[in-house]
């Protein structure tokens, strides 16, 4: 299962919460590798686990069996995106963004000039110094991937960034991930319940069933970069999103 | 425009203020009790210049009000390692609560003696009872404060591999600043009152024992301006407090 090219291998992964009744089982055995600089989406219903999956590779929690093995370091630079934008209420936009170069003990002014660029690249000229409490949905979700960009991660995860964005934000959202990735050819991996979200942003789907959550299928996308809001009126992106919706309990 | 509004906000608390020297001024004229029952307010100004004059006033003020920053400052750092350490250990909190409850259970007013019989009637005995009024407080207003951080900002923080010290300063600090502050504005008007109950068990200095001589002395005027002068110490760290969270609560609406 393992090739050689990819940056992260996930085997036999389970993970097992303890409750009452013997304990309650998130994922079961799943296995899956990540090419470097490829967009994967893990597309599923609710109580599949796609979050718990996401905690794992953030480290934020213990598997309770199985591996993931990063190729190049241990302990891979990790960005992380939130359902809801999860900022720092008294930290200004700017403060926001370069918090990972604070931590990382970056010199102020480098960390200033590189959170100025992630702010022109995520589109917020001029909120430089606005506060999370003035900022709408679709901007706030803006600064927290400006945020898990700005220290070079090895590898970015999305948690349903845009499920709190009402529709038309969302669409809109989506364009810009996808310029920003490409941009800055980064590993994504993404979770969501939207079958056109996944379609038009990733390379590879991969479908979670229903608790415990496993691997029913991984598709390929074979759509054409860059992707424009027409590809979703192709006859191709319609047999995908029908395929997936057939896998989907 | 702002000087201007500014005097509109102060206006009112001005015209009260007058309005209540007025009344006492009449209740004296009307009931034409003794001075040392009730002096005038003319009585009290008068009083007060002297006491000003001769040193004696601004001496034992210092006094209190250095018992007051000590006092202060010990229970807050006591309250807030505590309060922290209680807001992460469950185990702990549980083990040590009882106790800190059964401790609000005595009025600071019945240990104030043995304290000064073991500390002695200097300023020591006056600095623990005010950090022990003042503890309380700060405790459950840094243990709800920290508690509040939202798990969400946490897994940011463990995400971008932050360490414990990190997530002190950058995360628990800030976002439990608001509640914390919150304690700390009861915690500073109380400990104008440690100090004065200190004061009054024994004491050779200090407001709480200009207040006691003044009482002594029949001299009611002068227990008037001590009265007035400990307004004034809780109305100044109230004012502080008031100054921190308008620098540092900014970002709140």
């Amino acid at each position: 299962m393992t090739t050689s090219k990819s940056i992260l291998t996930v085997l036999n992964l389970s993970v097992v919460f303890p409750d009452s009744n013997g304990g309650l089982t998130a994922l079961e055995n799943i296995s899956f590798d990540v090419a470097p600089r490829e967009f994967i989406c893990f597309l599923g219903p609710s109580g599949s686990g796609k979050t718990t999956l996401l905690r794992v590779l953030a480290n934020l929690l213990q598997p309770t069996a199985g591996q993931v093995h990063f190729i190049h370091h241990q302990h891979p630079k990790i960005g992380m995106v939130f359902q809801q934008a999860s900022l720092m209420p008294w930290r200004t936009v700017l403060d926001n963004i370069k918090l990972p170069l604070e931590l990382e003990g970056v010199g102020e002014v480098k960390a200033q000039n590189k959170a100025r660029e992630m702010i022109r690249l995520v589109g917020l000229k001029g909120f430089e110094n606005s506060l999370p409490r003035d900022l709408s949905g679709g901007m706030a979700q803006r600064v927290g991937i400006a945020r898990a960009l700005i220290h070079d991660p090895d590898l970015l995860l999305l948690d349903e960034p845009f499920a709190s964005l009402d529709a038309l934000t969302r669409e809109r959202m989506w364009m810009e991930l996808s310029r920003i990735w490409q941009a800055k050819q980064k590993t994504v991996i993404m979770v969501t319940h939207s079958i056109n979200e996944s379609l038009f942003l990733a390379d590879r789907v991969l479908v979670l069933t229903q608790r415990p959550g496993k691997i029913k299928l991984d598709v390929e996308v074979d759509l054409p970069r860059p992707r424009t809001d027409d590809i979703r009126y192709t006859s191709h992106f319609g047999k995908l999103a029908k395929k997936l919706r057939g896998a989907i309990e | 425009m702002s000087v201007s509004k500014h005097i509109r906000n102060i206006l009112p608390v001005i015209l009260s203020i007058i309005f209540a020297l007025m009344a006492w001024q009449v209740t004296v004229q009307v009931t034409q009790l003794p001075r040392f029952i009730l002096p005038a307010p003319m009585d009290v100004w008068l009083r007060f210049l002297k006491s000003l004059a001769d040193g004696s006033l601004l001496y034992h003020t210092g006094i209190t009000l250095s018992e007051i920053i000590l006092g202060l400052l010990t229970g807050i750092t006591f309250a807030t390692v505590t309060g922290y350490v209680l807001a992460k250990s469950r185990a702990l909190e549980k083990v040590l609560s009882p106790y800190l409850v059964a401790s609000q259970a005595i009025p600071v007013v019945a240990i104030a003696p043995l304290l000064v019989i073991w500390l002695g009637d200097g300023i020591l005995s006056k600095v623990v009872i005010c950090a022990l009024i003042v503890f309380f407080p700060v405790l459950v207003n840094t243990v709800v404060g920290v508690r509040a951080v939202p798990n969400a900002l946490y897994d940011l923080m463990r995400s971008i591999r932050a360490t414990r010290w990190q997530i002190l300063l950058k995360l628990e600090l800030p976002a439990s600043l608001p509640v914390l502050l919150g304690g700390l504005r009861i915690g500073a008007t109380l400990s104008v009152i440690g100090a004065i109950v200190g004061e009054l068990v024994d004491a050779e200095e200090g407001l709480g024992f200009l207040l006691q001589l003044g009482d002594f002395q029949y001299d009611t005027s002068m227990v008037f301006v001590a009265v007035f002068m400990l307004i004034a110490l809780a109305l100044s760290l109230y004012g502080v407090v008031t100054l921190l969270e308008r620098r540092f609560l900014n970002w709140q609406s």
